[in-house]
């Protein structure tokens, strides 16, 4: 058992490198792997073709990294946390809070007038979005701390999301086409539009979040068998969920605001991991859902490239078949 | 072993049991009975801190309820819930091992003395042989070993059990009460389990605590059956306890 962890943990790892160096030479132009390792190891390079490799396609490669472990370690907690197999990070409201923030700013801004403010812009859409799922995520947080059971968090954090998308929706009613258009384009997400600088907080908001969820690895496994077991057990609930919605909001709000909602890879990739290791332990889980969410969003962003298509539709055309297979396949998961 | 002082529970305006003083001696089993929503799963729940009280206190080998951390709680008081837990991809011994939770570090990392304690709590219950099954896998007799086991591993003086023989059949019902028996006697144990099995508890319990509401008896088994208190509450329309034959029957 051990051993076929070991391996299995072996070969992922590999198939990250693997696909991380497709990654690297695929695109509008195609590039070799020497001169891929020319350009990243500082060699003879075509200078065009090294600034493509570091300036956009090393960018988004880590971008996909940083993303797809954070979704899926986001969908893992989420999952434990509701005891709900179908649960994933934008059941809490963070999808539809970050799409208030952005569509607030790009729809609603000019119809008030305030498409030329400079807070405004300088905000940007990112800020925007993490504004909106954070506000949401406190909301959600908030009333949690007063009502017990998690089901209702469950249902309160959808009947958010609903509600959301009608305000959306209403703003999307009235808007221009321009402005229509960029919110569109949002929706679609990508993992290309980070820059230099925001890279640099996205990696630590997402490390922080990997962190604490690392540190809720045994609260986790003592939730398997419920509130009552896991609280007899020892278990402080209230600063459980506190660290898992904190996490989540780490975690699945700063991907949502800076690569738009990235669907399906948050509620897939845990059932992936259950099913490659055959194991419930979070301490096999948690690395296992991370190093498959890696694997499967450069796999997206390499498949998104070579179709010239928006990262979360390739998203949801590879996650829905995993999602439908484990729901037809088991009734009773989690 | 468990020691209640004016202690009264309800919910909202209702109370359920009212000033109750008593104690619940060491190395026993005592059934907890009573008709439904009379407060059986309250008091369990307020004994393992999960649920709150109106008044009165708890004492718990020797020590008020209040004054345990939720780590030392759990070193002395294990409960087994209705919940039904059925994990896919869980095997035994990982659920039993979870019972090591309150001893284990950070991360749960189980010491060779861990899994001693895991594998002696599996063969007390009868279940050596299921460590490397899955739950999902099997019967309802057989998982609620494996959670008797689990409580076991968290090797408390006292250990709670929500109607554990709910979902059982006929035998298993009274395997499962022969086997907590041994566990009060053997392991000197206090275990208190709620039941609708009130000739499986007069058979196999040391004590019987029955809940006439607002009032709770805890008398030795044979003191109840002579108390008049059983029949007094489970005598209906159309059925009647017989003292002498400890038996129910329908008129």
């Amino acid at each position: 058992m051990q051993n076929r962890n070991k391996i299995l943990f072996l070969l992922l790892t590999i198939l990250i490198v693997v696909l991380f160096a497709i990654d690297m030479m695929v695109g509008s132009v195609g590039i070799s792997v020497g001169e891929v390792w020319a350009a990243v190891t500082g060699g003879e390079c075509d200078p065009i073709k090294a600034k493509i490799i570091i300036d956009i396609r090393l960018m988004k490669a880590i971008v996909a990294i940083l993303a797809g472990a954070a979704l899926s370690v986001s969908g893992l907690q989420m999952q434990t946390l509701f005891r709900n197999p179908l649960a994933g990070p934008y059941v809490l409201g963070v999808s539809s809070g970050a799409s208030l923030g952005v569509a607030l700013f790009i729809l609603g801004a000019p119809l008030v007038g305030l498409s030329s403010s400079p807070i405004l812009s300088s905000l940007g859409v990112a800020g925007a979005a993490w504004i909106g799922s954070a506000a949401v995520l406190a909301l959600v947080a908030t009333v949690s701390r007063h009502i017990k059971d998690i089901m209702v968090i469950l249902i309160l954090g959808m009947m958010i999301g609903s509600a959301v998308s009608a305000i959306v929706q209403i703003l999307q009613y009235m808007s221009h086409e321009e402005a229509l258009k960029g919110f569109v384009v949002w929706t679609m997400g990508s993992l290309g539009d980070v820059t230099i600088s925001q890279l640099w907080l996205v990696a630590l908001a997402i490390i922080s979040g990997l962190i604490i969820s690392i540190a809720v690895i045994k609260p986790m496994n003592l939730m398997l068998l419920g509130e009552a077991y896991a609280r007899t057990m020892g278990l402080n609930i209230q600063r459980t969920r506190s660290l898992i919605l904190l996490s989540t909001t780490l975690l699945a709000g700063t991907t949502t605001a800076f690569c738009g909602p990235v669907g399906f890879i948050g509620l897939a990739i845990p059932h992936l991991a259950r099913i490659i290791f055959q194991n419930a332990d979070h301490r096999v889980l948690l690395p296992a859902s991370m190093l498959s969410g890696v694997i499967s969003l450069l796999l997206c962003d390499i498949v998104s490239k070579l179709l010239t298509l928006p990262v979360n539709t390739v998203t949801a055309l590879l996650g829905i078949p995993i999602v439908v297979w484990v729901v037809v396949r088991n009734k009773n998961i989690v | 072993m468990i020691r209640f002082e004016n202690l009264t529970l309800g919910y909202g305006s209702r109370t359920l049991i009212d000033n109750l003083s008593t104690s619940i001696k060491a190395g026993e089993l005592t059934a907890l009975v009573g008709r439904n929503g009379t407060g059986k799963s309250t008091l369990l729940r307020a004994i393992t801190g999960l649920g709150d009280r109106i008044k009165g206190n708890i004492y718990l080998a020797g020590k008020p309820i209040d004054s345990l951390t939720t780590a030392e709680l759990a070193q002395t008081v294990a409960f087994v819930t209705t919940d039904k837990v059925r994990i896919a991809n869980l095997r035994c011994r990982d659920v039993v091992a979870l019972g090591r939770a309150p001893y284990t570090n950070w991360i749960g990392r189980m010491q060779v003395q861990d899994e001693e304690i895991v594998m002696h709590s599996m063969a007390l219950v009868g279940m050596s042989d299921y460590a490397d099954k899955t739950m999902d896998r099997m019967s309802d007799g057989e998982c609620q070993r494996i959670m008797i086991a689990r409580a076991l591993a968290q090797q408390t003086p006292i250990i709670l059990l929500d109607e554990p023989t709910a979902f059982l059949d006929m035998p298993n019902r009274y395997e499962l009460c022969t086997l907590l028996q041994h566990l009060a006697h053997q392991e000197k144990k206090s275990i208190l389990f709620s039941t609708h099995e009130l000739d499986i508890a007069l058979a196999l319990c040391d004590s019987i605590a029955l809940i006439s509401p607002p009032q709770l008896h805890l008398l030795p088994t044979e003191q109840m059956v002579s108390s008049g208190h059983i029949e007094r509450l489970f005598t209906s329309g159309i059925v009647n306890f017989n003292p002498t034959t400890r038996s129910v029957s329908i008129k």
